[in-house]
């Protein structure tokens, strides 16, 4: 199920500082065409249909098509990636429609502080094998096997 | 029209290296990878480094989606929470029959849950059971188990959490990232023996290579994916079940810096739903679903199934049956003539209607039931297959109405999920851990200041995503450890700046010296596309390495055949030719494959029994063997080494010891 480019809706990201999707693509596929300003998928048969471009075009522009070696026609399956939500719309060949919608994440993107309020042990602590939390969860940090025989 | 025998990537690849910039940068740590493992590392190391020394993470893609976890997922599958790291270690050692390192187990399920609790905190929802919804695993929230291990989440931005929370302490301690830079080299020390001195990539933006010299590196960059022939005829192989980017790359590149290798027979063979590869673990565990063969009959409950069974005790024993074995049975469910095998997803469904039903439960509520059910089936889907759900709609499968078929995919490799082969590390530096366990740099291969995590650790499978980040925190502060100990250490790399250059780019001066010699670019004597060598890997492994279509089956006599195959392609290796930066990359991704499948067979050649039945099958030794080491049996590791100077390989048993009493 490959990713395609709907060349109506794509505009190569021109507003952007990247192109969304060539930027995101876990295997290299998605890549711009500066001439006619159009993204496509540049080796669609090692698409692993990860969604990760459709899911971050910011004009919609991306819509997968069933790999055609295993699906008969017709099915659709497309996602609206919200900030804390995903909505999703599975169409079936025979023409049913469900729709789902499901929690992302509880915080706003871009939040996170990685070590607000995490402890900072000191360099005397390197030489044992407790990660630099371990202090909130001692008893399990510093088990043993000898504990549990 | 023109005639074929041009380039047509986008990003072309510069043949004149004179105008290709290599660009040179030093580090005390580097990281390459950027999955779970790499980022459970970058947030640890940043504790643990001193004021000053510095940190890069480079990856080849955009660390927000990559990894194995890039698409999302619906569950994290180890959790130890009000179990113990000792139950953990028992479930694991059966799980993958017996012979792995328990303290490197062990010390992964002390730190595990710490991980999950930080996901928790940085953003990503955990389902909770009723009455303790919206309070957090640390203030007592219950998570919603499906088994003994795994926690159901809303998963589909798992990696982006975590990745934000990597990137923002990279960014908070003044360490670099490097993203869309391809690592295919480690180095070693010019001057000190056995030691990492740095590794050398390339960009898959622009024609530029780039060098780092670093004195501890982590090498975190998955399994292995497109080794055997998939099941898909075409483009469907693109939906292989592990993620289709790792190419064996963490392998490959510590085993040529002569980094000892562990259980790389071991490979993982998923029964999952069939060409879509959806996942099956909620459909076994929080649906209670059954697997039928093609009459209906439980796969695992007739006579002759359960006779099976019991030729591998004590492991079929246990109260959940290893994952090979599972996999066994439906394979001789099937080769008797049985099959399909279906995941009896309706009946399943329907038993929980039906529950509500008996119980009283009214119309109205029965249908808002229903679709908070029918919502769940969907979203494991969802989450992290999608692929699988477009595969259903596009057959009109209505889970609840109809089952759908399991099949054992082809062949894959990797080091954290049922899967145990990888790269031999020091464990603990702890009293409790035996001597040939511990070379005092927790996590550290066999090559000075070389670490790995997560895929790239051997003989300790059942990490997944948590465990693999957890894993990448304990190896990060070993890290930080080994460059205190070595603050006079001034890595040397030996090979010259220009040197590298002409080795990385050898497939586009390959190509560019002789693509105009045809009227197809595809078709030339004088080289080897990368895609062609990749195809004629997965070809020969698949008929003479026990691939899918002999059921996994392979013998002696087959592998000598397979080893013959890969010197050829070895061989052929060096008239790679790509004409773009992402040909090249597929250039050096499928050297990496090669590598990582000639150990692979190799130790299989070496190991006289059949280990993992389900996974892969010696026909000329079909027994478990299951004698001690000391008593000549296969009860043990086997490890190999690459010797980087000799160019010789060599395979050798190692002492499994039993830590955890039964």
């Amino acid at each position: 199920m490959p990713s395609f480019v709907n060349p109506e809706k794509c505009d190569g990201c021109k507003g952007g500082e990247k192109t969304a999707c060539m930027y995101i693509c876990p295997n290299d596929l998605m890549v711009l065409n500066p001439d006619e300003m159009k993204a496509y998928n540049q080796e669609a048969d090692q698409c692993w249909e990860c969604y990760s471009c459709v899911k971050i075009c910011p004009q919609g522009a991306i819509e997968v098509r069933h790999y055609a070696d295993i699906a008969p026609m017709g099915g659709y399956v497309q996602p609206m990636r919200g900030t804390d939500s995903i909505m999703w719309t599975v169409k079936f060949r025979n023409g049913n429609i469900k729709r789902f919608k499901f929690p992302i994440r509880t915080t706003p993107e871009g939040s996170i502080k990685p070590y607000d309020g995490k402890p900072s042990p000191g360099a005397d602590q390197l030489d044992n094998e407790l990660l630099f939390t371990s202090e909130t969860y001692k008893d399990r940090a510093t088990c043993t096997p000898a504990d549990f025989s | 029209m023109a005639l074929r025998n041009k380039p047509t990537w986008e990003l072309l690849a510069e043949p004149d290296l004179s105008k290709v910039p290599v660009e040179e940068y030093t580090y005390d740590a580097l990281i390459v990878g950027g999955g779970m493992a790499a980022c459970g590392t970058a947030y640890e190391i940043g504790k643990w480094l001193q004021d000053g020394q510095t940190c890069c993470l480079v990856d080849k893609a955009a660390l927000e989606r990559s990894g194995a976890v890039a698409q999302g997922l619906s569950a994290i599958n180890t959790y130890i929470g009000e179990n113990t790291p000792a139950d953990y270690v028992r479930m694991v050692r059966n799980d993958l029959m017996g012979v792995v390192r328990e303290d490197l187990i062990f010390d992964l399920g002390r730190h595990v849950d710490d991980s999950v609790h930080h996901f928790e905190e940085w953003g990503l929802p955990i389902w909770k059971k009723e009455g303790s919804k919206g309070k957090k695993l640390t203030e007592g929230g219950e998570p919603v188990r499906t088994g003994k291990w795994q926690i159901m989440i809303h998963g589909e931005s798992y990696k982006c959490i975590v990745a934000e929370a990597a990137k923002a302490a990279l960014e908070e301690k003044g360490y670099d990232l490097h993203e869309r830079i391809f690592i295919v080299k480690l180095l070693l020390d010019a001057n000190k023996e056995n030691t990492i001195a740095g590794a050398v990539g390339f960009s898959l933006r622009e024609n530029k290579v780039a060098i780092y010299k670093a004195k501890a590196i982590m090498v975190a960059c998955g399994g292995a994916v497109n080794i055997f022939r998939p099941r898909s005829t075409d483009e469907g192989k693109g939906r292989a079940w592990y993620p289709i980017w790792n190419a064996g790359s963490t392998y490959t590149m510590c085993m040529q810096v002569g980094a000892e290798m562990t259980m790389m027979e071991n490979r993982f063979t998923p029964s999952r739903f069939k060409d879509g590869y959806g996942p099956v673990g909620a459909w076994f565990l929080l649906f209670k679903a059954t697997v039928t063969n093609g009459y209906g009959e439980h796969y695992v409950k007739s006579d002759a199934c359960k006779e099976e069974l019991a030729k591998y005790k004590p492991y079929s024993d246990a109260a959940v049956t290893p994952t090979c074995l599972r996999n066994h049975l439906m394979l001789f469910e099937m080769k008797e003539g049985r099959g399909p095998i279906y995941m009896d997803t309706a009946a399943a469904l329907n038993a929980f209607l039906e529950e509500k039903k008996a119980s009283g439960m009214d119309e109205k509520a029965l249908k808002k039931y229903w679709k908070e059910l029918e919502s769940e089936a969907w979203e494991d889907f969802l989450d992290m297959s999608v692929g699988q759900a477009g595969l259903w709609a596009a057959m009109n499968v209505e889970p609840e109405k109809v089952g759908s078929e399991i099949m054992p995919t082809e062949p894959y490799m990797l080091g954290s999920h049922s899967g145990c082969c990888g790269i031999w590390v020091s464990g603990p530096n702890e009293d409790w851990v035996p001597d040939d366990y511990k070379w005092g740099y927790n996590r550290m291969t066999t090559v000075n200041g070389l670490f790995t995590a997560g895929d790239g650790v051997g003989a300790s499978g059942h990490k997944f995503s948590s465990g693999a980040h957890a894993e990448g925190r304990i190896a990060a502060k070993a890290m930080a450890r080994y460059i205190r100990d070595n603050a006079d250490f001034t890595p040397t790399i030996a090979e010259s700046a220009d040197d590298l250059k002409a080795e990385i780019y050898k497939p586009v001066t390959v190509y560019y010296e002789h693509y105009q010699k045809t009227t197809d670019e595809m078709v030339n004597p004088n080289y080897i596309k990368p895609r062609h060598m990749m195809e004629r890997l997965m070809k020969y492994t698949d008929e003479y390495g026990g691939g899918w279509s002999p059921y996994y089956m392979t013998n002696g006599k087959l592998l000598d055949i397979a080893m013959k195959q890969l010197q050829w392609l070895r061989e052929d290796s060096e008239k790679m030719a790509a004409g773009g930066l992402h040909e090249l990359l597929r250039a050096w991704e499928n050297l990496h494959r090669i590598w990582t499948v000639e150990d692979h067979l190799r130790h299989i050649q070496f190991r006289e029994e059949s280990r993992y039945p389900g996974f892969y099958y010696r026909g000329d030794f079909m027994q478990v063997d299951d004698k001690d080491f000391d008593e000549g049996g296969w009860k043990c590791f086997v490890n190999s080494k690459y010797d980087p100077k000799s160019g010789e390989w060599t395979c050798m048993k190692k002492k499994c010891h039993k830590i955890i009493a039964d």
